[in-house]
């Protein structure tokens, strides 16, 4: 008796919590049918704020797998005093309001912050133009790429690193020919979510880029600027999102990318508390 | 012809290694229990372990030195280390981890007989293959010294047999300095030219597999080479012999002099096996039914209580033993070794 209770409980958390999730993003798409989906593709606001997004988040993505892949591959093969510290701060972004990640680059490199005195003698204006946009994003986006990078670091044998050493390999071929091959498989994970988050980046953009529209306006702030304007422009955005989500998550389990193929991609590593 | 030295300590978490070893063209086999320290000893001499102390050379060169503050990095020592478990590369096939090194690695594929897997992924392969692949892979790197840990122990025992046997021949082969880690002393003895026996960062003894057997230094040389070894307390009787009295409360005499506790080492071979207590010089007499009976090529090793005797097949079957039946086990006091138990 109290085991048919169990699973009928169960079963009913299980149906609340999924109509919860998915009523909302069933919801776009009863409001907005696929075929107008396409047909508001070819609105101005739309295809600018597609154009600044795909620009800065290519940029501020690549930026971060060139600097992040090294960083985490350090992190993840050194022990040294203060590691633990080190990825603590680089995954403080990820508890940060991002709204709280805007106002810290603004005091950072705006006109009146940190660097603003300097930025401005090299006659450089960071503040509201495409360059901020990439700050922010890049800002955001690089703790979810470097704690994924370090965890597929961390899981690469090091016996394997030690007979590729005695073998001969130096620290560029070790990297070349065994760590990043073995890893590509979670590095290409982090990646992928790292690009997801970015591209839905908001908070931080909007305080430190603002929302022009065809210089800072993002896919997200033009939603944003939409909701008044023309609510279906929104809604065809938002269902564009939903469905590159989608895709990402698709790829990620076909190219088996998670390496197990129920549970979703969204693990970290436990390193911080090593 | 070459030949390695190495006099290192290296602090590990409980106690320091410090070890001594001098290899020439020949295969020196570490044997000890796990933890003894035996794997630190070849991470140490492919440059993956800094010892805090001491020194190492291959060929004449040296290849770290704590006081002249020579470390060449891994990748700088020539040597061919065979990991545990072989840690074969693999997103690579066996021809691209045996030509990880550099070189052609055809010549090496044929001479180990894996030239037909050339294409494969080491996920693919047996146990006996992988093992001939991290051969290859060592021996592609040109090597001056070759490092095997555990080549044995991811074999199932039916291949295993074969295996021993090729890898003594390639090792004979090679002609180069080779250190063998197991935890085996069959595996050791018949691989290894010599056997060094590694307790605790120590090493206990060194010699041939036939000299730790006929004297071993300690217990546990004792016990991993095959003998019985028995327990008990020791005290010098006024005739000169000592008088061991076992745990089991059993009083033997030893021709050995020694007081305390003691381990008691005899060897199966000095062991006879009478139905009743002969009248002969030999001292030590143990009554107690036999356990079991294994033949051991012409042998048959019988246990008798707490002890293994080894009587031939031909005085087994005149006495007609059988496992159940009470019969008297019999050794000199001159073939009852002693040892000190720390």
């Amino acid at each position: 008796m109290s085991r048919i209770l169990f699973a009928a409980s169960t079963a009913v958390a299980a149906g609340v919590a999924f109509a919860f999730l998915l009523l909302p993003l069933v919801a776009i798409f009863l409001r907005v049918p696929l075929g107008d989906l396409f047909s508001q593709l070819g609105n101005q606001v739309f295809q600018d704020a597609l154009v600044v997004s795909l620009k800065t988040s290519l940029i501020a993505h690549v930026s971060v797998l060139l600097f992040g892949t090294p960083t985490a591959y350090l992190l993840a093969r050194k022990r040294f005093f203060g590691r633990g510290a080190l990825i603590t701060l680089i995954e403080l972004p990820l508890v940060l309001p991002p709204a709280v990640a805007g106002i810290a680059l603004l005091a950072a490199f705006g006109r009146f912050g940190l660097l603003g005195d300097e930025l401005d003698a090299l006659g450089i204006s960071i503040g509201f133009t495409q360059t901020a946009v990439v700050l922010a994003v890049a800002f955001v986006e690089s703790p979810f790429y470097v704690r994924g990078a370090i965890a597929a670091f961390e899981g690469v044998d090091p016996d394997l690193i030690a007979a590729a050493r005695t073998l001969g390999a130096g620290p560029w071929r070790v990297f070349g020919r065994v760590a990043l091959p073995l890893a590509v498989g979670g590095l290409g994970a982090a990646s992928a979510l790292a690009l997801a988050r970015g591209l839905g980046e908001f908070g931080a953009t909007i305080i430190f880029a603002g929302s022009l529209q065809g210089v800072t306006q993002t896919l997200p702030l033009a939603i944003y600027a939409q909701l008044d304007q023309d609510f279906d422009v929104a809604l065809a955005i938002s269902a564009l999102f939903v469905l590159v989500g989608a895709a990402i998550l698709v790829s990620l389990k076909v190219f088996g990318w998670a390496r197990h193929g129920s549970i979703s991609p969204f693990r970290f590593a436990p390193s911080s508390l090593r | 012809m070459g030949s390695a030295r190495l006099d290192i300590t290296v602090p590990l978490r409980t106690f320091e290694l410090a070890v001594a070893l001098e290899v020439g063209a020949e295969t020196v086999a570490l044997v000890g229990p796990s933890g003894a320290g035996k794997t630190t000893v070849l991470k140490a001499v492919a440059g993956l372990v800094r010892p805090s102390r001491g020194w190492i050379s291959a060929n004449g060169s040296t290849w770290f030195d704590s006081l002249g503050k020579v470390n060449r990095r891994p990748e700088q020592r020539a040597v061919g280390y065979v990991l545990q478990e072989y840690a074969l590369f693999p997103h690579l096939s066996v021809e691209k981890n045996v030509g990880f090194a550099g070189g052609q690695p055809r010549d090496l594929l044929e001479r180990l007989g894996i030239a037909g897997l050339a294409k494969a992924k080491p996920g693919e392969l047996s146990g006996g293959e992988r093992q001939r692949v991290a051969l290859a892979r060592a021996l592609a790197r040109k090597p001056e010294i070759l490092l095997l840990d555990e080549p044995m122990a991811a074999l199932d025992p039916h291949t295993r047999g074969r295996v021993r046997a090729e890898l003594r021949l390639l090792l004979r082969e090679v002609e180069l300095p080779a250190i063998l880690v197991t935890h085996d002393f069959v595996d050791a003895a018949a691989v290894a030219d010599r056997i060094a026996v590694l307790v605790d960062g120590r090493i206990v003894q060194t010699g041939t597999a036939e000299e730790l057997i006929a004297a071993p230094a300690g217990p546990f040389v004792a016990e991993l080479a095959g003998g019985n070894l028995l327990t008990g307390n020791a005290r010098l009787r006024v005739d000169g012999l000592t008088e061991v009295v076992l745990d089991g409360g059993l009083a033997i005499v030893s021709t050995d002099e020694a007081t305390g506790p003691v381990g008691v080492v005899v060897h199966p071979w000095e062991i006879s096996i009478s139905r009743e207590e002969a009248v002969d010089s030999a001292q030590n007499h143990v009554r107690a039914p036999i356990e079991s009976i294994v033949p051991v090529g012409n042998r048959r090793r019988v246990r008798v209580g707490p002890l293994t005797a080894e009587v031939t097949e031909a005085s087994a079957e005149r006495l007609g033993l059988k496992e159940g039946e009470v019969v008297v086990a019999t050794f000199k006091a001159t073939a009852t070794r002693l040892t000190a138990l720390s």
